[in-house]
Parts: structure tokens; C-alpha cells; sequence
């Protein structure tokens, strides 16, 4: 059954009404992230849909708040007639999970969807202000509020950000913003082998001259060549000096070709949504280290899992990987290559048996797992809420 | 000053001191234990200083280990723990009570690690603020938050308090520069929470740790984000006729798409006492002053100061000065920085901390201001103005039983009003003590019932920190 309320009242009552029945209720904001996590039983679905609309946008204060089922879109466009934007980059996953639909600013907040811009700026958990969530006892919860700097209480809103829906119905959302920079180009440079590109990645991002995205994409990845980009963003002056500063600084690996509008614009969409693995039949895993552990990692995920293949955001500490699905989905061999440098994997992208076979989430220590199972039933004693969408049990 | 209530202690843990006390001399190594009463004063009250509890016992640890097993024999004798870092706590934090443990990680004060390539640092949380920064900046990178206490606080109290600074404008507060923690619980389990890595699998207990005030488990490591410095910085002040003007010239260089690294803001008052102590060469006739840094190469520098100036003299900006040596940007923040300190030398102070939605800015002055007037107070204001952080410092004489009353009660005044405007309770000091009373005025029950369960997954007898951050009264277990 699909619950939409129109108001926060409504969506309390539908989750009273749940509680009472004691069944699984999904969530769902537009559906274009339905297959992120592992595969529901839900028999009932309550959506955001019926809850949109701005509540809040104070550009001088760089704020801006809306109902969940807002859409992305009309967040995006009406920070950009403001000359803001959100500063995190959201992944859209549409293209890798061949999903449709309208990514709403609930799902971002509740996925703690995050982009290529993450290494510099923050994650959506950063960003994430303010949050009303609807909890498992049908109470109407706040945590946050509109103002950037709010120590008072804990922090449930970093909590929820990134809980999938298994904490509660997110009912609104507030994000910081930032102004929108006046110039954008990204350096290309060619042909460096993973370990290279890195090395080099690494200097930029240790250098003064705050490159806000950082990538690597191997040969076939989008292009016969392998490609390490840098993007700048900065007033158009500063964009100029820093580019140059940078070229001189990293000179050892090579003269960098300059690219904006756009072309870097659809580069960094590109990685951005990890849409070089779109429409195949792999697995899609979504790796997170320290970056130069990244190179490491992948050698040793080449020589157990065949046909592996990847590229590195963050600066080498975020790696998209492609394998075969066959099995487990190169699980345990992934986990196993994780295991002395640090780190983690979430499986993105694979069939529902897959997702339902193989940890999506990495496996916590037990003390870990325990406070994990608390924290849910603190929220969701009945345990109604998108269950084992994150763990097993949970 | 007697306002704010302390529990009861429990008079069972009181008369089992001396085997309490032989218990944890079991746990730890000699020097370690701190008994007799000329040792504990120190530790009878943090930086809020009007008030003091004796505690039990304090025990200054080592190791994690040894953080573990004293956390796990006050866990299983029932003993409240109250956790401190170096106790610069304004609001109380680490304030002990009579029947409490005090477990301080001052010895744990190594710096473990430095990865300039993957830009991290991995310390003890005893090291102060200032030593990540000191250990990294001959290489050109810095530990961002930096709160006014940065040469004193710890980072294990900072992320206590998810403490901020002046330059977090730019470069966020602790919560969003920290990357892993070494967290003991009370059952003494040692578990690793995040690491280099940038995101967290699973819920983010990072983000809930910190910030969380000693009340669900003690840090004992941290790995911390280090950056790269910018090639310059430099502070220019502005000073405005009125605290009116300089809070619409600080809207509209945000508005215009700048984002100073840091904007902050003094009053009349503030400016004359900071100037008497640091003499920073502050302009002394304005009504208000904003210091606002700018990063970046010098002609990025020039031509982003350029933009602000215009943007300032469109608000009727007088002075303007700009730093011209780096004695002179460290006479600038030296002053800002010790705004406090400056303050304690000519009167007794409480320090607020609410934050402002800033177009809430002129209003709340106005309001501010008829409030202490009304209490027959003075008050000192200097806030980070880019993110309303407002910091009044509301001056009387601790000796005067009325007066300090009236001083808490204003305070109290202004808390709600910057919660009425769609502000909050504290920005960047914690709740500890001193507002945990207000949190009703922020949070309706059902709020508090959830922060409360998730805090007794962690702590369900309320051992840890015990008499902190949620109201005595309405309390929950699970």
C-alpha cells in the first residue's frame, strides 16, 4: 500500500498506523536511488511525494530549507538564480542504476549523497543543518535547526544523514550553501599509471591552490587514454594564477591540457555519477580509503577478481569499481584486498540475490554492530522502517 | 552563584571511597591516581569558574588500556565518570561532582602520525589544539578549528564540544575536520570509529561522538584533517560607525559571493578592552569593528580586499586599516583572541555562545543591549559575524551574590531570544552545565526523549558525565 501525506500530521498518523500493524514500511522520496542498500520486504511504502516546497532561503545567510519530496531540480535552480549552489555535488544515480524518476533533496540528506567536490568542500552529512524526521514512535522529531554553527545537544542530524531511511521519515531538510564560483576549469593530464596520477593528486591537494575536485580515470575509462583531473574554481583571476602555479608545481608529470565549459562540465558529471559504468551487467562496488592506499587496493583487487575495473575520485580515497557479477560479486576478494590498508566497500549496483547474499555495507566489530542495532531501535523500537535495508536484522 | 543544580551524590559511593579508591590503584600506574584533597582542587571546576564540585578521585591514564579498565570498573561499581581534557570548558563541561570519577587524558598528549600525502594526523587526545597546528606548520599546513583557548584546550575536548573558531567560516568546526576516533566505552570495549578514510560505513557514529560532551564514551586518538596553509593571509579591520551598518556590510560580502575566511565582530565595549591589553592598533573611534581575512596569493589577496572595501564603503565603512607585517596580523588576532582573557583582567564575565540566523543581527543587538540594561549590566559583544555566532560577555562582580544572579539571568534572557529568531543555545561551547537547563526552550519533550535514547545506548544508568547537557528533571533511561 502507498502512503502519501500532504502534511506532517498525516505522515505521523500513516506512521502510528504502521507502528500498530506492525509491518515494513519503505521509503521512498522520487525512486531513483530504489536499489541502493540490501533488498526490502516492505509491504507498505510511504513517499515524500505529497510533501514539497521551499520553506527557507536566506542567501545572505546562505541557507536554504525544504520539505523532503521537494525536488532536486527546483533546489538547484533556485539556488542558481541566487548564484549559490549546494557545495557537496550530489551524485545522480540514475545513469548507473538505470533508474527514473526526481531525485529529491530528502533522499540526499537521508543517503548523505555526496560528489566529486567532497574531498574539499565536505560531504551532504557536512552541509546538513537541520533536519525534522518522523520517528518510529510517530513523533515528529528536530534536531539542527537554520544556523551553521549548533553544538547544542547531539548531533542526531549527522545520525540520520546517511541512515538510508532506516531511522525515520524525513519530513524536511535544511542545508548550508555557497555562492557559486565565478570561473571553473579543470587540468587534464596523460598517460600517468594509477600509482602517478596519485602522487600527483596528493600534491595538488597539499598545495595552496585548493583544487575542489580531484580524479583519475584509467585507460578505458571514458577514453583510450588515462586522464588525472584537477578542477579549480575560483574567481576568473585566481583561476588563471592558480592553474599556472599548479602546471609549474606538478611540471614532473607532464604539461596539462586546460578544459572548461563545457567539456569539464560533462567530465565531472561523468565521475560524478560514475556513469562509465552504466547499463553494463556489473557489479558496481563504491570503495573508501586513504588515497594512496587506492592504488594499492586496486593491484591487489586485478590480481584476485578478473576483469576487474575502476577509477579514483577524492583524490585516490573514493574508487568506483566494476567487476563481474558472477558469485558473490568479487566480495570477499575486495574486502579481503581492504583489509590491511584501511577502508571499506559498499556494493553500489547487483542483482537483488546479490544484494541480499553479500554485506552491502561493510561488516562492523561487534561492540560497533551492537550500538548500530541500539541506535535503530532507539529510533524504531518496532523496527518498521526500511528493515535490514542497511544490515541483516537491523 | 548558586543557580544551577548539581544531583545529590549518592551516598553509597561516598562511603566506599577508600575502596573505590584502592580499585583503581589496582588499574593504573601510581602516579596516575590523584587522592588527597590539595591535588584534586585543580580539577574541582573547568573554565567556568563560579562553580565547583570535589570529585571522588581523578585519574590521569596513559594509554586507552588504561582508560578501558577504569571506565569498565566504574562502570561495573555504579561510579559516575566525568571525562576532561584540559578544562577550558566556559560552559561547565567538565565540571566534576562529588561522587564522580574524573578521568583526564592530559598524559595522553603524543602526536602519533603525520601524512602530508593523505593530509591527516593522527594524535592522542590530550595534545592541545595549537600542537597539531605546531607540529605541521613548518611544512605549510595547519589543524583548522581554532577556538580562542587553541594554546590550553585539547582535542579530545574538542571533540567533546565540536568546538569552532574563528576561521571555521571557511574551514568548518571540529565535527567536519575530524576523520576516525579511538572511542572507550563504559564496558570498556576499545573500538575504532572512521579512519583515514572520508566516509563512514554504516550509521555515522563519528558525527555523533562528536559533540556529544563526554556523555557516551571517552576519545582517547583521533585522526584529524590537516591542511595545506594558503600562500598569505591577511586581517584587515573595518571599523562602522554602528554595530547596524557592520552587520549589512558582513550580509552583503556574503550576498556578493565572497567568503572571507574569517569575519569577526567587536562592539564599542570589546574594542576598548581588547585594544588596552594586545594594543593591535584597533580604531577606536567606531561603534563597531570587523576584522575580515583574506587568503591567497597578494594579488588574489588585493583583488578580493578590493571587492570588500567597495562593498564597506557602500555601508558607510570609516576606518579602514589593513595588516601590513605579520607582527602586526598577529597583534590583530592576538587581540581578538584574547578578548576573553582581556575581559577577566577588568571584571568578572560570563561568556554566551548562541548563534543567529545573521539577518536577525540588528535586532538582536537592539534586544540584547535592553536586556542587560534592564538587569542594570554592561556587556562586552564579540561574535563570529559570518556565521551569527554571538559571544556577549556580560560583566559583573562575583563577589556580589545579586549581581551574579542577575548576570546568569541575563544571560539566560539572551539565550531564548536568540532561540525565539531561529537560533540556538550554543554554538560552539557546549551545553554542559550552564544551559542545560535551557534545552527545553530549544527542544520539545519528544526531541530530548530521542537524543536521551540514543545517549542510553551508550550509557543507559547515566554514569558518563552524568549531570550535563539534558535538564535533571524528565530524564529517561532507554
Amino acid at each position: 500500500m502507498l502512503h502519501t501525506p500532504t502534511t506532517e500530521a498525516q505522515a505521523c498518523a500513516v506512521v502510528a498506523s504502521i507502528v500498530e500493524a506492525r509491518v515494513p514500511l519503505a521509503i521512498r522520496g522520487g525512486g531513483t536511488r530504489t536499489g541502493l542498500g540490501r533488498p526490502d520486504n516492505a509491504v507498505s511504502t510511504i513517499t515524500s511525494a505529497g510533501l514539497t516546497g521551499i520553506t527557507l532561503y536566506e542567501p545572505s545567510e546562505m541557507v536554504i530549507g525544504a520539505k523532503a519530496g521537494t525536488p532536486l531540480k527546483l533546489i538547484e535552480e533556485t539556488l542558481a538564480a541566487r548564484g549559490q549552489m549546494l557545495p557537496f555535488e550530489p551524485m545522480d544515480h540514475r545513469a548507473l542504476l538505470g533508474t527514473e524518476g526526481e531525485p529529491t533533496i530528502g533522499a540526499i540528506a537521508a543517503g548523505n549523497i555526496s560528489g566529486p567536490r567532497r574531498i574539499n568542500a565536505g560531504a551532504a552529512r557536512d552541509s546538513l543543518i537541520g533536519i525534522k524526521l518522523i520517528n518510529g514512535r510517530g513523533e515528529l522529531v528536530k534536531s539542527g535547526g537554520r544556523v551553521m554553527k549548533n553544538v547544542t545537544g547531539l548531533d542526531l542530524v549527522k545520525l540520520v544523514a546517511g541512515s538510508f531511511g532506516t531511522l525515520g521519515f524525513l519530513t524536511e531538510v535544511t542545508f548550508r550553501v555557497l555562492p557559486r564560483p565565478e570561473r571553473i576549469v579543470t587540468l587534464i593530464w596523460e598517460d600517468l599509471a594509477d600509482e602517478a596520477a596519485v602522487a600527483l593528486l596528493s600534491g595538488a591537494l597539499g598545495s595552496p591552490f585548493e583544487p575542489m575536485a580531484a580524479a583519475h580515470l584509467p585507460a578505458g575509462i571514458g577514453a583510450e587514454e588515462p586522464r588525472t583531473l584537477l578542477r579549480l574554481e575560483n574567481f576568473s583571476a585566481s583561476i588563471s594564477y592558480r592553474a599556472a602555479e599548479l602546471a609549474r608545481l606538478l611540471k614532473a608529470h607532464g604539461r596539462p591540457e586546460l578544459v572548461e565549459g563545457r567539456a569539464s562540465d560533462a567530465l565531472w558529471r561523468e565521475v560524478r555519477d560514475a556513469s562509465f559504468f552504466a547499463g553494463t551487467q556489473e557489479a558496481v562496488w563504491r570503495l573508501s580509503l586513504a588515497p594512496t592506499n587506492g592504488p594499492r587496493a586496486t593491484a591487489a583487487i586485478a590480481r584476485t577478481v578478473p576483469g576487474a575495473r575502476w577509477f579514483y575520485d577524492w583524490g585516490g580515497g573514493l574508487i568506483w569499481l566494476a567487476v563481474p557479477v558472477d558469485g558473490e560479486a568479487g566480495a570477499a576478494a575486495i574486502r579481503a584486498a581492504l583489509k590491511p590498508l584501511g577502508g571499506h566497500a559498499t556494493l553500489v549496483r547487483a542483482p537483488d540475490a546479490v544484494r541480499a547474499a553479500v554485506p552491502v555495507f561493510e561488516p562492523l566489530s561487534e561492540p560497533l554492530m551492537r550500538v548500530t542495532a541500539g541506535i535503530k531501535k532507539s529510533f524504531d523500537p518496532e523496527g518498521i522502517f526500511e528493515p535490514g535495508r542497511m544490515y541483516a536484522g537491523i | 552563584m548558586s543557580a544551577i543544580a548539581f544531583p545529590v551524590p549518592d551516598a553509597g559511593i561516598l562511603a566506599r571511597r577508600d575502596a573505590i579508591i584502592a580499585g583503581l590503584a589496582g588499574l593504573v600506574a601510581p602516579d596516575a591516581l590523584i587522592t588527597s584533597e590539595d591535588e584534586r582542587r585543580p580539577y574541582e571546576t573547568d573554565a567556568l569558574t563560579a562553580y565547583r564540585r570535589m570529585p571522588l578521585a581523578v585519574v590521569l591514564p596513559s594509554t586507552t588500556q588504561e582508560v578501558a579498565a577504569v571506565l569498565r570498573y566504574c562502570g561495573e561499581q555504579g561510579v559516575p565518570v566525568v571525562p576532561r581534557g584540559a578544562g577550558t570548558s566556559l560552559a561547565g563541561g567538565a565540571i566534576p561532582q562529588e561522587d564522580a570519577v574524573v578521568i583526564g587524558v592530559s598524559k595522553m598528549n603524543r602526536i602519533l602520525e603525520i601524512d602530508y600525502a593523505n593530509r591527516v594526523a593522527k594524535v592522542q587526545a590530550g595534545v592541545t589544539n595549537l600542537a597539531v597546528t605546531g607540529a605541521v606548520s613548518a611544512d605549510g599546513f595547519f589543524y583548522a578549528p581554532d577556538p580562542s583557548s587553541q594554546l590550553a584546550c585539547s582535542i579530545g575536548g574538542n571533540i567533546g564540544m565540536n568546538s569552532g573558531g574563528a576561521h571555521c567560516l571557511k574551514y568548518g568546526v571540529t565535527t567536519n575536520n575530524v576523520l576516525g576516533v579511538t572511542l572507550v566505552m563504559l564496558d570498556g570495549s576499545i573500538v575504532e570509529i572512521g579512519g583515514g578514510h572520508l566516509d563512514a560505513p554504516g550509521y555515522d557514529l563519528l558525527g555523533l561522538i562528536i559533540g556529544s560532551e563526554g556523555q557516551l564514551g571517552i576519545v582517547t586518538e583521533a585522526t584529524v584533517r590537516i591542511l595545506r596553509s594558503a600562500e598569505g593571509a591577511r586581517p584587515v579591520l573595518f571599523g562602522f560607525p554602528t554595530s547596524v551598518e557592520a552587520g549589512a556590510a558582513v550580509a552583503a560580502i556574503i550576498g556578493a559571493g565572497i567568503i572571507p575566511v574569517a569575519m569577526e565582530f567587536m562592539d564599542k565595549p570589546a574594542i576598548e578592552i581588547c585594544e588596552a591589553f594586545a594594543h593591535a592598533g584597533y580604531p577606536m573611534d567606531c561603534g563597531a569593528l570587523l576584522i575580515i581575512e583574506v587568503e591567497g596569493s597578494e594579488a588574489e589577496m588585493d583583488a578580493q580586499l578590493a571587492r570588500i572595501v567597495a562593498i564597506a564603503r557602500e555601508h558607510g565603512v570609516g576606518t579602514v586599516k589593513e595588516s601590513k607585517s605579520a607582527m602586526e596580523t598577529a597583534a590583530i588576532w592576538k587581540g581578538r583572541k584574547s578578548a576573553f582573557g582581556a575581559t577577566g583582567r577588568i571584571a568578572d564575565y560570563i561568556c554566551m555562545d548562541g548563534t543567529i540566523p545573521t539577518g536577525q543581527l540588528p535586532f538582536v543587538l537592539e534586544r540584547m543591549d535592553e536586556i542587560i540594561k534592564g538587569y542594570g549590566l554592561r556587556v562586552a559583544n564579540v561574535f563570529h559575524a559570518g556565521d551569527g555566532n554571538l559571544h556577549p560577555l556580560i560583566l559583573y562582580n562575583c563577589n556580589d551574590p545579586i549581581e551574579a544572579q542577575k548576570a546568569e539571568d541575563a544571560g539566560n534572557d539572551i539565550l531564548k531570544l536568540c532561540v525565539e529568531v531561529g537560533g540556538c543555545l550554543t554554538g560552539e561551547h557546549g551545553v554542559g552545565i550552564e544551559k542545560r537547563d535551557l534545552m527545553t526552550v530549544q527542544f520539545n519533550e519528544a526531541d530530548l526523549h530521542q537524543q536521551q535514547r540514543v545517549r542510553a545506548v551508550f550509557d543507559p544508568r547515566w554514569l558518563l558525565n552524568p549531570a550535563k547537557v539534558f535538564p535533571l528533571e524528565g530524564r529517561i533511561a532507554a
